[in-house]
């Protein structure tokens, strides 16, 4: 027997980060939501919805559930293998890096530096950043199974080292992007590619990092909870490696009806219904452990919270393949009804998970009983009615939305031809979500307050002595020998293989459409930004407009019917980062250009994005006043001419002289224009010369020029 | 899709791959030992 001490010192600082991020990104998260009923919470550009969303899906993702990982990775691992962390050292590390990072975000999001891409916003040093502090977690988590004790590797462990393998590749393949300058980049793929490249990312995301690391703690304090061995060990193998192995090719199902090729889009439907069997399993896996101890969920509050969460996975896991039904997808997408769902995913399954986990964690670390069980029965209660006010008025808003855009009169016209009455609609959904987030959100502070309580009463134990024997070296198993059981037992071994099964699914995806470019019919119309344009787009980035307005019209009658036009893949071969967005808060704008359906003045854009409710009465979208006032900063314009030309846009070479020349005539056109229709008293150059030099001048030139190059004559040359 | 060369050949790879994967985890699973999964699944009861 050697006896050695497991670190539990790690373990609480993550628990702490745990709590204190959850809480802050719920409350960006409420300060998001009360601003679609209240539009003038937009207080000041740093806080407007368009930056805000992003910080609350990154906090919420990679703070809230990413520290809820590392903590309950530290400690499973530790007493899985029967040995402390391979090194304390990178332990720390892995902790202070990750909250630099997450600190990192905290700033940048607000000021509008962001790569636009969902879950993906952090800009180049902080991307470099987090494969470093990556790296180093799993050279720590790897160095342990290592040098452990135990001969085997607990299936739990199997979902971290899925985790750490498949986030690394993800992290790398979407952040393949061109340093403008320092916070600024564009990333090499342009349009349908991009997109498919962001989508493979961010639904595997939503696997490898909200998913399976948390399958990996329900494997461990589900049975350590309920003090029994999991229901059946044979359907956590399968389990596992059918769920890694099907999620990888699901990533299509967010780009239904776009611009993305069909057989990939078929694809994706097909893999995401094969997914409901393993998550189903995985569900049942877990529920049944309980079996014949629901007398201890009654009693203990933390199954209960573990109970909540695996069934939120369940409903999650079986919504998400229905979604991915084209029919389905037609009503759903770019509604509330995917926001309900990913709240069933974060609230329920993420949420009530960490919560239960941290109830077991914390006393015994304290080496002291909870400092109140009622009041954790409280949050159960508070958190689980939060879920459902929450959700299903979400739901509710996402199906009456969907179906009004839908809706045609007998003469073939649209019901609701404005999109702003299918938004006014929706105002009291959304009063009622600002109360169940409320609710969830003073559950977690019931929690916070109870959790201090019990660590001031008890006595921390930093390091928790253990004992066990010392792994026999050249084990074989005394029965017969599988090839399988050396890659169980093999670290180095087992992480090739997770490899190999998740890159076969990427490969098959993705490759056709990186290598063959005539994948993408090219349209000759189809012409580069201009400069004044590609630096509007750029505001359009740091706004995140993208978070409220698609610009992907969907070949379906309704939506041609709104919008015009539906959208081309080859319209978007120089858009890099593509912009198709996820959710509709606002119109589609793709076909905003001149020349389209709406065809709007520049001097209509100036006046609502000055005042959207003066414009249009009832709108929820912030006022822009700062674009309106600042002046464009060109010092880089050329630097960005320039990166595009490297990833392939074909500007001219020395077209950088030129610049300058093309953004002042083109933005004194716009200027004029504006100034005709909104100085009565007349104007002059002086007036002209002032207007041209502003954000908005730059921002209207790209509004105007979205969806409008199919008009052009394709013999012109422009 | 179809003006990619030899195209046709893509569905038949992913469908090969696609059952060697499930046949080579049911052997897998068939294949453990039972008392090593008895001896593993109490992992986690074992402080
Ligand atoms: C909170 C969500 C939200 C954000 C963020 C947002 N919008 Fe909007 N936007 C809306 C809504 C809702 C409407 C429809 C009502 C209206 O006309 O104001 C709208 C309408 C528009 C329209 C008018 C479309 C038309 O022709 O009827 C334009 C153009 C527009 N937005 C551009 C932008 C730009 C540019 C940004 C970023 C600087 C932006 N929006 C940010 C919600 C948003």
């Amino acid at each position: 027997m050697e006896k050695f001490y497991y670190d539990n010192a790690i373990v609480r600082k993550f628990a702490l980060a745990t709590i204190m991020w959850g809480i802050t990104g719920m409350l960006v998260g409420l300060w998001a939501a009360s601003e679609l009923v209240w539009p003038g919470v937009n207080l000041t550009s740093w806080l407007s919805f368009g930056r805000i969303r992003p910080l609350h899906t990154n906090a919420v993702i990679f703070a809230f559930v990413g520290n809820g990982i590392f903590t309950g990775v530290y400690y499973s691992l530790q007493r899985l293998l029967k040995t402390r962390m391979f090194n304390d050292t990178l332990s720390n590390i892995n902790f202070w890096g990750w909250q630099l990072i997450i600190l990192a975000a905290v700033i940048t999001l607000p000021l509008g530096l962001t790569t636009s891409k969902e879950y993906a916003e952090l800009e180049w040093p902080i991307d470099i950043a987090i494969t470093l502090i990556w790296v180093v977690f799993g050279w720590n988590m790897i160095g342990t199974i290592i040098k452990r004790r135990t001969q085997h590797m607990y299936v739990a462990i199997w979902f971290y080292i899925a985790t750490f393998v498949t986030v690394a590749v993800l992290h790398i393949f979407n952040s393949v992007e061109i340093p403008v300058y320092f916070m600024k980049s564009y990333p090499w793929y342009a349009g349908v590619q991009d997109a498919l490249v962001q989508w493979w990312y961010g639904h595997n995301a939503v696997a490898f990092f909200l998913t399976t690391p948390y399958l990996g703690l329900m494997y461990y304090f589900v049975p350590k909870a309920a003090n029994r061995p999991v229901y059946s060990y044979r359907l956590s193998i399968i389990h596992f490696w059918a769920l890694i192995f099907l999620y990888i090719w699901a990533g299509p199902h967010h780009l239904l009806y776009t611009a993305l090729p069909d057989w990939a889009q078929s694809l994706g439907v097909a893999f995401s219904v094969m997914l409901i069997a393993p998550s189903w399993g995985g569900m049942l896996n877990g529920l049944l452990t309980l079996r014949g101890a629901w007398d201890r969920v009654r009693d203990g509050v933390v199954l209960k919270f573990m109970v909540v969460a695996i069934t939120a996975y369940g409903m999650s896991t079986f919504e998400g393949p229905l979604l991915s039904l084209k029919s389905v997808n037609v009503l759903a997408h770019f509604t509330d009804w995917i926001i309900a769902h990913v709240h069933i995913g974060g609230l329920g399954w993420n949420g009530m998970l960490t919560f239960g986990m941290l109830y077991w964690l914390i006393p015994r670390m304290w080496q002291t009983e909870l400092h109140s069980k009622k009041m954790a029965n409280q949050h159960f209660w508070i958190a689980t009615l939060g879920i459902l006010l929450y959700t299903i008025p979400i739901y509710w808003a996402g199906f009456v939305q969907g179906l009004m855009w839908q809706q045609f009169n007998p003469d073939g016209t649209l019901v609701n031809k404005d999109f702003l009455e299918t938004v006014t609609k929706l105002a009291p959904f959304y009063l009622m979500r600002v109360i169940g987030g409320t609710l969830y959100i003073t559950g977690a502070t019931m929690m916070a307050v109870n959790l201090y309580k019990t660590m001031s009463k008890g006595v921390f134990l930093a390091n928790e002595e253990a004992e066990a024997a010392p792994r026999v070296k050249n084990y074989t198993d005394p029965a017969s020998e599988h090839w399988h059981r050396g890659v169980e037992r093999k670290p180095g071994k087992f992480v090739v293989l997770t490899l190999i099964v998740i890159l076969i699914g990427g490969a098959i995806e993705i490759i056709p459409t990186i290598l063959i470019s005539s994948n993408i019919p090219t349209i000759s119309q189809v012409k580069p930004y201009t400069p004044l344009e590609l630096e509007g787009r750029d505001i359009y980035i740091r706004e995140g407009c993208n978070n409220c307005h698609s610009q992907m019209v969907r070949p379906l009658r309704f939506e041609t019917a709104r919008y015009g036009e539906y959208s081309k893949a080859g319209e978007f071969v120089y858009d890099h980062p593509f912009l198709w967005g996820s959710k509709r808060t606002g119109p589609d704008l793709h076909r905003e250009g001149k020349g389209n359906k709406q065809n709007r003045s520049d001097s209509w854009h100036y006046s609502h994005m000055l005042d959207p409710q003066e414009i249009s009465p009832g709108s929820i979208m912030p006022s822009y006043e700062w674009i309106i006032d600042d002046d464009l900063n060109t010092s880089h314009t050329k630097d960005k001419i320039s990166a595009m030309r490297s990833i392939g846009v074909p500007y001219p070479e020395g077209y950088e002289d030129k610049v300058f020349d093309e953004m002042g005539i083109q933005s004194a056109g716009i200027a004029e224009r504006i100034l005709e229709k909104l100085k009565d008293e007349g104007y002059d150059q002086s007036d002209i010369e002032a207007l041209q030099n502003k954000e908005i001048v730059a921002l209207i030139a790209y509004l105007q020029r979205l969806g409008s190059d199919i008009h052009n004559d394709p013999n012109e040359d422009k | 899709m179809t003006s990619i060369d030899g195209i046709e050949i893509y569905p038949v790879i992913s469908l090969v791959i696609f059952f060697a994967f499930f046949i080579g985890l049911i052997y897998w699973v068939f294949t453990t030992n039972k008392a090593t999964i008895k001896e593993v699944s109490q992992y986690p009861l074992e402080d």
